[in-house]
């Protein structure tokens, strides 16, 4: 009786348990974990056990021209994409908020990137931008226009891989504005009719600024995995060619699975982190701002 | 009524969460192991032969083949983390072998008999005394050809480098590019090693990074040049794996690459070229050598940590017996036994440019084609910077000795930290 009543005094504890075991379990002891790590020099081909060297992994990737670099591709692959998804997307939600035929068949095609595969995408755009035998090469040959490396050129290969990134993913903002174009209030609209304002008007003043916080809330969704970015640029480019494509987790990656060099791989995923954590963050304040 | 709702909740979860300690209460009485196996034909190979080990010995194999760098990280984290349940597993002894040998990963095979395999194929999977490795598969380097385009050219096989410079430049046209190999960074260290070889350098040298000496550059100069000026577009970015296709759509005239792709570029399902017009040949000799890469591309090793050891022998030994090796050879796969090369159905059968370069490699050949040390991987891709730099400037780079300098230093540094530097 007693034990009864204690689990029922405390059943407001015991189901969130599993939520919060699992979010400790599988989120802050690896982030955890890594931190630990990120102040060890554990590296497997050694074969030395791990010994706790301080900031000497810190020093030895700040040291890495490749870790600087990796690092303004990360911000570069983001604002780059992000940017042009936020853009796009909005536009193409405001294009198909009206009524026309086909709607439906519109929306449920443009649902598709987004269901596929990162990794297939990737290997189908691989075929795509080949150079030799790639159907984009053979297009740019018959409108007698100068052919590109694509992936294969360091010149071209970062612009490239946005190029799929917007692909895959311009739907989600469209899809998560077209849900905000929904939701929005039908009374600013009517006051701004009888006040004789165009579409334009309409547009700049009543639509987008009311949709700002969903917009924003879509790019940081957005900018938060395009930081993170690993599938597609692995499965296109390893990185390559060279290390012209490389972004802060395929190096990360490299360092602890293809180098076995755990303690400076554990150091990148730090900032890697930070970065994410800095833009969440500062976007949330941003949010707080325009909502007031 | 709250109660009920309780242990309602509580029997939910035990049945979500039961299957998760399911593994540790099955019964122990039918032999199970778990095998690991590469993308590789050997790999598919013993896939199709599994259920005859099964029913003979009663053994069960639990096997899942992955992609050659999945195969490693999949190893290598599991046995990093102590949790592994693998118990025989293929393995790439100049690509991991060191690093899993220092950490104490491969079980040593005292009782196997490595009579039937060449001395130096099993020295590599060493160590003190003890052997960790049997040797598969071996793959040296060779060239494929396009016999029309020669002919059609009015072309000899090249035989130096000076003539092989020549095919690719009088082969370079009509869309067709007149040499591939490698140009993908690290992946491009193994085809590079052979020309490295012929003009008289190596990667490592007592345990020293010497692909700095004039030898080596002079190598890595001669084919940034070659596939800068006759390779096909975007060869930086190229491993085999992109060359083939292109090379099977008939556009490459030669490609230098190890043995093992000779079945899958005459296989008419994927190739448009017809097979009497593709060549194989050896690499051309250099300027003071003459002396491809013949190496020990896979091996098949059992895990310390095997739980079942004699069920793990027993599968070794029959996965690495001679009649699988004659069936492996039959399907063109080039094993690593002497007696699967000496078999008489199979010299009946066998591609005779493909006995011809073996011959020549397993007299000539250096039986390393990458830096053997524990960090190849990171090696590879500093190697891989210089040859990116040669590639991208047609073998011209003003930078390339300093360059080749900086990276040996880095490799040096690796070797040093590894414990490995000197020896």
């Amino acid at each position: 009786m007693a034990k009864q009543g204690f689990l029922e005094k405390n059943l407001r504890y015991l189901f969130p348990l599993p939520a919060v075991l699992f979010v400790i379990i599988l989120m802050v002891f690896p982030v955890v974990y890594t931190f630990f790590l990120s102040f060890t020099d554990w590296s497997l081909t050694s074969g030395k056990p791990l010994s706790i060297v301080g900031l000497e992994s810190y020093l030895k990737v700040l040291k890495e021209p490749r870790f600087i670099e990796s690092l303004g591709r990360t911000f570069y692959f983001t604002f780059g994409a992000v940017i042009v998804e936020m853009v796009l997307g909005t536009v193409l939600a405001l294009i198909l908020n009206r009524k026309f035929k086909g709607q439906g068949m519109v929306k449920t095609l443009l649902l598709l990137p987004l269901v596929a595969t990162p990794v297939a995408i990737g290997i189908v755009w691989n075929l795509f931008y080949d150079p030799t035998i790639g159907i984009l090469n053979y297009v740019l040959s018959v409108l007698k226009l100068p052919q590109s490396g694509w992936v294969s050129d360091a010149r071209t290969v970062m612009p490239s891989l946005i190029l799929v990134d917007i692909w895959e993913w311009t739907p989600m903002i469209t899809i998560i504005v077209l849900a905000g174009l929904a939701g929005l209030p039908s009374e600013p609209y009517e006051s701004a009719r009888v006040d004789g304002a165009n579409a334009r008007q309409v547009l700049f003043q009543i639509t987008l600024p009311m949709l700002m916080p969903t917009i924003l809330t879509a790019v940081i969704l957005r900018a938060i995995d395009a930081l993170k970015t690993y599938d597609i640029i692995y499965s296109m480019t390893g990185g390559g060619p060279g290390y012209a494509s490389e972004n802060l987790n395929v190096l990360a990656f490299k360092y602890s699975f293809e180098y076995f060099r755990m303690g400076q791989s554990a150091v990148m995923l730090v900032f890697l982190f930070a970065i994410v954590m800095l833009f969440s963050l500062m976007v949330m304040r941003v949010r707080s701002i325009f909502e007031l | 009524m709250k109660t009920k709702t309780m242990i309602v909740f509580v029997l939910l979860l035990g049945l979500l969460l039961a299957p998760m300690f399911a593994q540790g209460t099955k019964d122990a009485a039918p032999q199970e192991i778990r095998v690991l196996l590469a993308n590789h034909p050997y790999g598919e190979l013993l896939k199709t032969k599994i259920p005859e080990f099964e029913a003979e010995t009663g053994i069960k194999v639990n096997y899942e083949s992955l992609q050659e760098s999945q195969l490693t990280n999949k190893l290598t984290t599991e046995f990093a983390t102590n949790s592994s349940t693998v118990d025989v597993f293929m393995t790439r002894p100049l690509q991991e072998g060191l690093m899993f040998i220092k950490n104490g990963w491969y079980e040593s095979l005292d009782n196997y008999d490595f009579a039937d395999y060449p001395k130096n194929s099993v020295d590599i999977g060493r160590k003190d005394g003890k052997a960790y490795i049997v040797p598969l598969v071996t793959e040296w380097q060779v060239m494929y050809y396009r016999k029309d385009l020669f002919r059609k050219a009015g072309l000899s096989i090249p035989t130096t480098f000076a003539e092989l410079e020549n095919a690719a430049r009088v082969l370079n046209k009509d869309g067709i590019a007149g040499i591939a190999s490698r140009g993908k960074g690290a992946a491009a260290v193994t085809q590079l090693s052979s020309y490295v070889y012929n003009f008289g350098g190596r990667y490592l040298e007592n345990g020293e990074a010497v692909f700095d000496s004039p030898e080596a550059i002079e190598a890595i100069r001669y084919y940034g040049k070659l596939l800068g000026n006759y390779g096909p577009q975007g060869v930086t970015s190229m491993s085999w794996e992109n060359i083939m296709p292109v090379f099977q759509a008939g556009k490459v005239a030669m490609w230098t690459d190890a043995s093992v792709f000779y079945g899958q570029i005459v296989d008419p399902a994927k190739t448009q070229i017809p097979a009497e017009d593709i060549g194989i040949a050896q690499l051309p000799r250099g300027p003071k050598d003459d002396s491809p890469f013949t190496v020990v591309s896979w091996g098949m090793a059992m895990s310390s940590a095997s739980k079942n050891k004699d069920a793990a022998q027993k599968f070794l030994d029959w996965a690495t017996s001679k009649e699988l090796a004659k069936e492996g050879m039959l399907s063109n796969i080039t094993m690593a036994r002497n007696s699967a090369w000496a078999d008489a159905e199979v010299r009946a059968v066998m591609n005779p440019g493909l006995v011809e370069t073996q011959a020549h490699a397993a007299k000539n050949g250096y039986p390393f084609d990458r830096p053997f040390m524990s960090s190849v991987g990171q090696a590879r891709d500093l190697i891989g910077e210089v040859i990116i730099e040669s590639i991208n400037t047609k073998g011209t780079s003003s930078k390339l000795e300093a360059l080749a300098r900086e990276k040996a230093d880095a490799v040096d540094e690796l070797l040093k930290a590894d414990g490995e530097y000197g020896l």
